[in-house]
C-alpha cells in the first residue's frame, strides 16, 4: 500500500477545516446546513481510515450508522428551515438570534 | 507514483476543491451541486480504502437522497442566490473565525503525526466475503452491532414523524391550492424582523 493512513487522516483534517470555515463565516443556513454534513463526511473518512489501518471493520458499521444519523438531521433540520422561512421570510443565520445572550 | 497514489491525490484535489466552493459559492443549488462533487470524491477515496459497500452507499444516501432533499428544500423555499443576506461580519471578526479555525486544524494535524500507525496490510478483494464487501458488513451489522441498528430504525422513524410535525402548515384543515396557501400566509402574524 503506497499511500499512508496519515494521509488519508490529513485529506480528513483539511476537510474537517473546510467545513468548519464554512459553518464559521456562512450566512445562509442551508449552506451552514451543507457545512455540517461535510463534517461529518470528513469524520466518515477517519473512520474509514482507521478501520483499514487495524483492518477491522467496526468502523464501517460506525460510519454507516452516522450516516443515518446525518439524513435523519439533514430531514428534521430542513424542515426547521421551512418553518423559519415561513414566519420570518429570510435565510441568513444573523437574523436568528432571538436565543442568543 | 504507483497508481494508488495517483487516484488519491487526484480525488482529494477534487474532494478539497469541491468543498472549497461550496463555501465559496453565493447561489444555494451551486453549493449543493459542489458538494456532491465533493461526496463522489471521497466515496473514490472510501472504496480506496477498501470500503466498497460503505463508499457506494455514500454516492446513493448522500449524494443521491440527501443532496436532493436540499436541492428539494431549495426549489420550495424559491431561493435563487440573490437574497438579502445582511451585511458580512466585520473584518475582526472574520479573522478570529479564520484563525480559531486555523488553530483547530494544526491541533488536528499535530494528533495525526503523533499516531504511529501499524502499516496497514494488503486488500484480498477476491473473496465474497473480503475486507469492507457487503457480506462482511452485514455480518457485523446484524450480529455485534444488532441493537445499534434496531436503535437507527427507531431514530428514523421519530426523526420522520417530527420533520412531518415542524414542516406543515398550522391550519391543517385548509384546501392545499394557491388561493388557501396565499390567505393562510396573510393570517399568518408577522414576527419583527429582528428578534
Amino acid at each position: 500500500m503506497s499511500v499512508p493512513i496519515s494521509a488519508y487522516l490529513t485529506l480528513a483534517a483539511v476537510l474537517f477545516g473546510l467545513g468548519t470555515v464554512g459553518v464559521l463565516i456562512t450566512r445562509n443556513i442551508i449552506v451552514l446546513f451543507m457545512c455540517i454534513e461535510l463534517m461529518l463526511n470528513a469524520a466518515n473518512m477517519a473512520l474509514i481510515a482507521f478501520s483499514r489501518a487495524l483492518n477491522v471493520m467496526d468502523g464501517h458499521v460506525m460510519v454507516f450508522l452516522v450516516m443515518t444519523v446525518a439524513a435523519a438531521e439533514a430531514a428534521v433540520g430542513l424542515g426547521m428551515i421551512i418553518t423559519i422561512h415561513r414566519n420570518r421570510e429570510t435565510i441568513n443565520i444573523d437574523r436568528f438570534d432571538l436565543m442568543k445572550w | 507514483m504507483t497508481i494508488d497514489a495517483v487516484i488519491f491525490v487526484i480525488s482529494a484535489v477534487v474532494a478539497i476543491f469541491g468543498a472549497a466552493m461550496m463555501i465559496a459559492q453565493r447561489n444555494p443549488v451551486a453549493s449543493v451541486l459542489y458538494l456532491i462533487l465533493s461526496l463522489i470524491a471521497q466515496a473514490v477515496i472510501y472504496v480506496q480504502l477498501g470500503a466498497l459497500f460503505v463508499g457506494i452507499m455514500l454516492v446513493i444516501v448522500y449524494a443521491g437522497a440527501i443532496m436532493v432533499l436540499f436541492l428539494f428544500v431549495i426549489m420550495l423555499l424559491n431561493l435563487r442566490g440573490s437574497e438579502e443576506l445582511g451585511k458580512p461580519s466585520g473584518r475582526v471578526s472574520r479573522f478570529t473565525k479564520y484563525v480559531i479555525t486555523l488553530l483547530f486544524f494544526v491541533e488536528l494535524i499535530f494528533v495525526i503525526r503523533g499516531v504511529a500507525l501499524p502499516p496497514a496490510p494488503e486488500l484480498v478483494t477476491n473473496q465474497p466475503d473480503a475486507f469492507g464487501s457487503v457480506k462482511a458488513v452485514s455480518m457485523l451489522l446484524f450480529t455485534k452491532y444488532l441493537y445499534p441498528f434496531q436503535l437507527t430504525g427507531v431514530l428514523m422513524l421519530i426523526a420522520v414523524v417530527g420533520a412531518v410535525v415542524i414542516a406543515r402548515r398550522e391550519h391543517p384543515g385548509e384546501l392545499p391550492d394557491d388561493t388557501a396557501a396565499e390567505s393562510t400566509l396573510a393570517e399568518t402574524p408577522k414576527e419583527g424582523t429582528k428578534a
